[in-house]
């Protein structure tokens, strides 16, 4: 069994946002990077259905050179080997066509992302590297079992959720609950150091979107406390002058 | 050229989101002097397929082929595709749901179409870019993103837009039978399993949440009755999703769920950073805390500084109070 995960390289979650350039470029001064720590929950899942000497997992990252600490990481926590598609990710219509390109010269049973980047939430890579491969996308999803080419997966819907088989190939974006994290071992951590780490060249795509600017959310006004045993005034507050019950 | 949106639906029944999404693509529809059409995939009444064009769907295509009956991505992707293409639709607009999510990225490349996901403003033409705002570093930020190409795909994040309805009710329903591909059908659902006494978290218009300092699970029950008594959806912080006190579709935050309700309240959660993303375009905040340097109350509208032990219970009283 052969399993791709896609990988995004993302700001660590404790970064506090700003924006330089007219705020139309990220601010990366003094950033950490991570993992997308979705992906990480995606990757953990393959290396556990690949145990014991079951099938190799494969982590693709679509990036310049600076991401490769984080493919790092991702091969310390046990991924066997990792492509990186040597590029600046202009979009997501980008990340995936690159995907699907090396997916396609290169089977896999099982392709995984994770539901989304915590970046630029797009939550998009997964079903349009499913849609350029032809093959069956289950996005957001909780909980994956597999045996004997037959995938059962439960999917998150609005106040519940849907169980979904898939016989063959399919891709799926995954949320918390299909894997428990892994950490990496000193072992896992020595041996990063000397798994293959292929670079790829990246494809011509068309451009079909750009970002133009970034905006930080207003500043809210300075709270109002209301006393702790007057309970009556929160709710009159919240009816009246906010009008939101 | 014309606009389309698709219908989704939840055992015959659309949710409020279904008709901001109908508003929504009506308002794109009116800044470029066209109609707009909906869709609707599976079993609909007449009834309530009419109720759509309340918001401004002058046509409704309704697929009714048995096998379309159950949500199947990749099928589905494909009707929308074969109807955006039938009706000239440049712009298809879906709800950024948990389907919609699914959808519209296979959509967008069907199309060869820029997409813009979870959209929380109508699109601006200024200048002759077509640009939408959208949330981006898990609501620390937004982004605005300009669609270069000729057709365009957008999802509506729930609670952005509103329920607006159009001048004219009048709409005329088509049945609509897309061609059958049948590599669509790998995927099958075996089971639908909804809680349909809750409301659902992420088109919730008002959520209870509460933290670790409810101290242990079994002290939910007040939380749960706040919520039920407000018809509001709850939710919590991460250490408590992992700490199993709670599911993980509970979890709002950075790397759970990120919420836009009217109204969140906070019980008993310190307020990190990752948590804060995901409630920052709540439309007012109210944070219960015993800590009165907790970082939450920096992005509150209402606090109440004290036990959540001692608060909660007179909040239930007042509520009940209130509505009589």
């Amino acid at each position: 069994m052969k399993i791709l995960v896609c990988i995004s390289n993302v700001p660590d979650t404790t970064t506090k946002i700003t924006f330089t350039n007219d705020n139309t470029q990220f601010n990366t001064a003094g950033v950490q990077y991570i993992v997308n720590p979705y992906d990480e929950i995606a990757l953990s899942k393959a290396i556990s259905l690949c145990e014991g000497g079951k099938g190799t997992v494969t982590v693709i990252n679509v990036g310049e050179s600076g991401t490769e600490p984080t493919i790092r990481k991702a091969l310390a926590i046990g991924a066997d080997e990792a492509v990186r598609v040597n590029a600046a990710p202009r979009d997501a219509y980008f990340t995936a066509f690159q995907i699907a390109e090396y997916a396609k010269a290169n089977d896999f049973d099982i392709i995984l992302t994770g539901r989304e980047s915590i970046d630029y939430n797009g939550a998009q890579v997964a079903a349009m590297v499913g849609e350029f491969l032809d093959i069956p996308s289950i996005s957001i999803i909780k909980k994956l079992d597999y045996d004997a080419n037959t995938a059962t997966i439960e999917r998150e819907i609005e106040g519940g959720k849907e169980i979904v088989t898939v016989t063959g190939k399919f891709i799926a974006s995954c949320a918390e609950g299909v894997a428990e994290p892994k950490i990496p071992n000193m072992r896992g951590i020595m041996s990063a150091r000397t798994k293959p780490l292929q670079v790829v060249d990246s494809k011509e795509v068309e451009q079909l979107s750009k970002i133009e600017k970034f905006e930080t959310p207003a500043p809210r006004g300075t709270v109002k406390l209301v006393p702790a045993d007057d309970a009556e005034k929160l709710i009159d507050l919240l009816h009246q002058e906010a009008k939101v019950i | 050229m014309s606009v389309l949106v698709y219908v989704e639906h939840a055992n015959g029944k659309f949710k409020k989101s279904v008709f901001e999404a109908v508003s929504y693509a009506k308002a794109i529809a009116e800044q470029n002097n066209t109609t707009l059409t909906a869709i609707s995939i599976g079993s609909v009444e007449e009834a309530d397929l009419k109720d759509l064009g309340k918001y401004g769907a002058s046509k409704v295509l309704t697929v009714t082929n048995d096998q379309l009956k159950n949500f199947v991505n990749q099928a589905y992707a494909s009707v929308i595709a074969e109807a955006a293409t039938k009706e000239s639709a440049n712009i298809v607009v879906l709800s950024n749901s948990f389907s919609g999510k699914g959808l519209a990225p296979r959509i967008a490349v069907k199309l060869k179409a820029g997409f813009v996901d979870g959209a929380t403003e109508l699109p601006s033409t200024e200048g002759g870019k077509f640009t939408v705002k959208k949330t981006a570093f898990s609501g620390k930020a937004f982004a605005i993103t300009e669609l270069t190409s000729e057709n365009k795909v957008i999802a509506l994040n729930p609670n952005a837009f509103g329920v607006k309805e159009a001048e004219s009710a009048d709409t005329t329903i088509e049945t609509f039978s897309p061609s059958e591909k049948s590599n669509d059908f790998a995927a099958i659902v075996k089971d639908i399993i909804r809680a349909t006494d809750k409301v659902s978290l992420p088109d919730a218009e008002l959520v209870v949440s509460a933290g670790r300092g409810l101290k242990g699970p079994e002290n939910w029950g007040m939380i749960e009755e706040l919520a039920d008594l407000l018809g509001a959806a709850t939710a919590c912080s991460k250490p408590v999703s992992d700490a199993d006190w709670r599911p993980h579709s509970e979890h709002v935050g950075q790397t759970g769920i990120t919420v836009s309700p009217n109204l969140y309240i906070a019980i008993g959660i310190s307020g990190a950073i990752q948590h804060l993303a995901g409630v920052s375009s709540s439309k007012v905040i109210v944070v219960i805390n015993k800590d009165p340097e907790a970082p939450f109350f920096k992005v509150a509208d209402y606090g109440i500084v004290g036990d959540a032990f001692e608060v909660v219970p007179k909040l239930i009283q007042a509520l009940k109070a209130h509505k009589g």
